[in-house]
């Protein structure tokens, strides 16, 4: 009898997913522009994938297949899993990524809004495990490469047909990566970056992507779909660390801007770390769990084995999430805390 | 983002608030629709259908017959208890029947009704002003549990408990509720419009019988003309003179309009979730409340009418004083009827109120608004999605609980840890639900919660109890039998010297007599019966007694068995005698 409120206000969890769709699309544009078209093949890849698998999964689940599906949880999870990626992987590198993701990460967790570990980030995971040469293979920004590939020369790259080519001929170490093995061999920091590699702020173009992002986050925040909390919380730490490594020796660190407009600091920012599911509810927990991944991410890229540490330190931190939750509990009104 | 907003707004001077409000939402008011012409009234109904259950608390006693004829404004039920309130008949007629019947109420049960056959003379029962500035005030609070005035924001909760101040509570500060959040609703913006003065009649009485030191009217900035009002009868109130009066904007933010939201925001205190607001020296009242106590006070008049506001799928949306009793279905006609789509009859507002059983059930005292509603005024809400835990009804908890966490405990019956992560101190709202993109239930599983783990504490009160009932009696079997084994064995050994009596007649009664055996031995019986008792009525009286606790309890079953015997052995000798 009693069903108030008779109101709701809040847009659909389809609605929300498709929002922050729309927000990845410049940065989906800037990759365009900076690597060609392959992206999209990419894109619509992991689509195909991560749809197929969610509603195979549902299928042997019995659960209902649309409304599952037009949730678009998995439409997002392939996405930010494609955009990880180096943009001439091979199509299967998607595939087993994606299907993994969903199927492993999300379903046999229990699907929507059960999975602790962000799934993107497991098939990303998984694949820089299991494949780490082409993963740390990025191509070349076409500006910079010295061979131009066409559209067909890099569908022959995802599809394989080009085993005769090499990727090194078209690979070039990200700045990130550069950094780390260029300062194994002592040169200072401020050498290595008048590489041709670098841009301003992070990478030759991947600056411009980096932008993208943060424009999508803006627009998330504008659209009130993610709280300041994480982003902030995340890039300020980061900064921080950065800032107190530079000062202490500018000549094997790099700078702040330089760690917040590299790597996958801002698509993590606010499209990764914001992912609901597998975060923080408390805004006190909120700000420990991007602070921590902040932490952790610059310490892997600064000490550890692999180039760049987002989706370590996300997988690490939602490990973390129940008891984070559990200590950041807010004052209820009218008790003391 | 919203409380960073408001914190903005109120540094910039907007509203007069003293705290930033701390979530809640804001839906759309749908305010205008029925509070753009004056206060209507009805035509007399044939029939009243008076609910004895209309407020929070004892039901009150009838005190009427059928077939009797009643004038207006007579008792036709008293308050009974502590926490109740009386009931008088909204105007003249008979008595036709005291019955079950609908009435408004979540669980769409019948409940036991007066029924007053009108008979349009409306004719008042003899009713004075009383001198309430001159009286003693426990006199009037006696007084006020005839006047059946119960709170009208929709609490319904009895006033004279509420105006009452004990040794351990006071009043410095009478909150004044105006805020009238809920969407739709507009009785107390028109009563605020229309009869201000007379509201601040009813704030000088409850001021007087508090001896509050200030009174702050806390008023939603969507209803101006409202707050335009009732600052013009403060400013020439005689009250004005005496106490710190003032109308107080605060910001239209549901739900600002709950008692303890709304103390927060007018005088900054937050009251302790384990007291009531009065050990704090605060306590408030609804526009509507004081206007009635004001009618009771100064004019002796019940509570026999209060505004209700018509709205939603009607032709002409507006405001009614409406007698108690009277069918919605007259209040819908008289607002032009219902419209094509009209699937249900809400009472309350859209956030808190309940769908009623059908159109015919009377009006009530908590009836502030009748919503007739339709798919497109609310539309059915889609199947809920799982939740994907995105917080948005954390934030807009006025209450800063973890909705989203009491959802995962409700729903997996983990009530201990719902009632840890605070589930009674949600007050209802709704805000959660209507912020969920998963358009999950939530609160329905909280009252589910709550239900069920009072439900648990009162079985297991009872199972306690009747553990403890059951002991008791298993024991008093037990003296029963003994007492009744030691007086068997006393009267055969009775009857033996009796017959030893006969034969040997001239023998004296020597010290150690039979009858001193006999009662020796009976006592050793008893403790031996007791011994072999206890040992098989352990299990059930105590889980798992250690050996020295059973030899203990043994020895005092033992001893008492024995004073009881020696009592008797005393009564019967005093008997002899
Ligand atoms: S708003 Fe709904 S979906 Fe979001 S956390 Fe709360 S209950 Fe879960
Ligand atoms: S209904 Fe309860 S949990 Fe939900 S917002 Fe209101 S107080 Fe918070």
């Amino acid at each position: 009898m009693s069903r108030s409120p008779y109101l709701t206000s809040a847009p659909s969890v389809s609605v929300i997913m498709i929002k922050v769709l729309l927000a990845l699309l410049p940065a989906v544009a800037a990759y365009v522009w900076v690597f060609g078209p392959s992206i999209l093949v990419m894109l619509i890849l992991a689509s195909i994938t991560a749809l197929s698998a969610e509603a195979l999964m549902l299928k042997l689940r019995n659960r209902p297949i649309k409304p599952f599906l037009m949730d678009g949880s998995a439409l997002l999870t392939a996405w930010l899993l494609a955009l990880s990626l180096p943009p001439l992987a091979p199509w299967w590198l998607v595939v087993v990524g994606t299907f993994f993701a969903i199927v492993i990460a999300k379903q046999l967790y229990g699907g929507l809004g059960y999975n602790p570990f962000n799934p993107a980030m497991v098939g990303y995971a998984v694949l820089l495990i299991s494949f780490p040469v082409i993963m740390t293979h990025w191509p070349a920004p076409i500006e910079l490469a010295q061979a131009k590939l066409s559209f067909a020369n890099q569908l022959e790259y995802i599809f394989g047909a080009s085993n005769s080519m090499n990727l090194d001929a078209v690979s070039m170490a990200t700045p990130l990566d550069y950094l780390k093995t260029q300062l194994t061999l002592h040169h200072s920091v401020q050498d290595i970056v008048s590489a041709a590699q670098f841009g301003l702020l992070g990478a030759k173009g991947g600056e411009l992507i980096v932008g993208a992002y943060l424009i999508g986050g803006l627009y998330l925040l504008q659209q009130r779909l993610i709280t300041w909390h994480l982003p902030i919380a995340f890039l300020a730490v980061l900064a921080l660390m950065a800032g107190a490594f530079y000062l202490a020796d500018p000549t094997r660190f790099a700078n702040p801007l330089f760690h917040l407009f590299t790597g996958a600091s801002m698509l993590g920012a606010f499209f990764i770390i914001t992912d609901p599911v597998s975060g923080p509810t408390t805004p006190k927990g909120k700000l420990v769990f991007a602070a921590g991944i902040a932490v952790l991410t610059y310490l892997i890229r600064v000490y550890g084995g692999y180039p760049d540490g987002v989706a370590f330190s996300v997988l690490l931190m939602n490990m973390c999430v129940p008891l984070i939750d559990a200590w950041t509990q807010p004052r209820v009104f009218g008790h003391q805390k | 983002m919203s409380s960073l907003f408001n914190i903005v707004k109120q540094g910039l001077g907007f509203s007069d608030a003293q705290v930033a409000v701390t979530g809640g939402v804001h839906p759309p008011e749908h305010k205008q629709e029925s509070s753009s012409q004056p206060i209507g009234y009805l035509a007399l109904p044939k029939r009243l259908v008076l609910p004895l259950r209309q407020h929070v608390g004892t039901l009150p006693k009838i005190l009427v017959n059928v077939g009797d004829t009643v004038l207006k404004g007579q008792l036709l039920a008293e308050a009974e208890g502590n926490i109740s309130a009386a009931i008088h008949a909204p105007t003249s007629g008979t008595i036709a029947a005291i019955e079950d019947a609908l009435i408004p109420h979540p669980s769409g049960l019948p409940d036991r009704c007066l029924i007053i056959d009108v008979d349009g003379k409306d004719e008042w029962i003899a009713h004075l002003s009383l001198d309430w500035r001159t009286q003693d005030k426990t006199k009037l609070l006696e007084s006020l549990r005839k006047s059946g005035i119960v709170g009208l924001g929709g609490a319904a909760f009895p006033t004279q408990v509420k105006l009452r101040t004990s040794a351990r509570t006071h009043v410095n500060t009478l909150v004044i509720n105006a805020a009238e959040c809920e969407p739709y609703i507009t009785c107390d913006d028109m009563l605020m419009r229309e009869r201000a003065e007379q509201i601040l009649r009813g704030i000088e009485v409850a001021q007087y019988l508090l001896g509050a030191k200030e009174c702050l009217i806390g008023i939603e900035d969507n209803k101006p003309e409202a707050a335009e009002a009732m600052r013009l009868a403060c400013a020439s109130s005689p009250l004005n003179q005496e106490v710190t009066l003032k109308v107080i904007v605060v910001p239209t933010q549901y739900p600002s309009g709950d008692a303890r939201q709304l103390i927060r925001l007018l005088t900054g205190i937050e009251v302790p979730a384990d007291k009531r607001s009065t050990e704090v020296g605060l306590q408030c009242f609804n526009v509507a409340t004081l206007l009635a106590l004001h009618r009771y006070f100064d004019h002796g008049e019940p509570a026999l009418s209060r505004i209700v506001t018509i709205t939603g799928n009607v032709k002409k949306p507006a405001n009614y004083e409406v007698l108690f009793g009277t069918p919605v279905t007259d209040l819908i006609q008289a607002a032009g009827g219902a419209l094509a789509g009209t699937n249900d009859y809400i009472m309350g507002g859209p956030m808190m109120g309940f769908s009623l059983p059908s159109a015919d059930v009377p009006i009530t005292k908590a009836a502030n608004c009748i919503i007739v509603s339709s798919p497109n005024l609310f539309a059915p809400v889609p199947p809920a999605m799982p939740c994907i835990r995105c917080a948005r009804c954390a934030d807009v908890c006025p209450v800063s609980l973890q909705p989203q966490e009491l959802y995962w405990f409700s729903k997996s019956s983990n009530l201990e840890k719902a009632r840890e992560y605070k589930l009674f101190d949600c007050i209802e709202c709704g805000c959660c639900t209507y912020a969920c993109p998963s358009n999950i239930p939530l609160v329905q599983y909280y009252r589910f919660a709550k239900s069920e783990i009072i439900a648990q504490d009162r079985s297991k009160e009872a199972a306690d109890l009747a553990r403890e009932r059951n002991e008791f009696r298993l024991m008093r079997i037990e003296r029963e039998k003994q007492e009744r084994a030691v007086k068997h064995a006393q009267k055969a050994v009775g009857a033996k010297v009796e017959a030893d009596k006969a034969s040997t007649n001239e023998t004296p009664i020597s010290v150690d007599d039979p009858a001193m055996e006999a009662k020796k031995a009976a006592i050793a019986a008893a403790i031996e019966r007791a011994k072999a008792q206890k040992k098989s009525l352990a299990p059930q009286n105590v889980s798992d007694p250690s050996p020295s606790v059973q030899a203990e309890m043994i020895e005092i079953d033992a001893r008492r068995e024995a004073a009881k015997i020696a009592v008797n052995e005393q009564a019967s000798s005093q008997d002899e005698k």
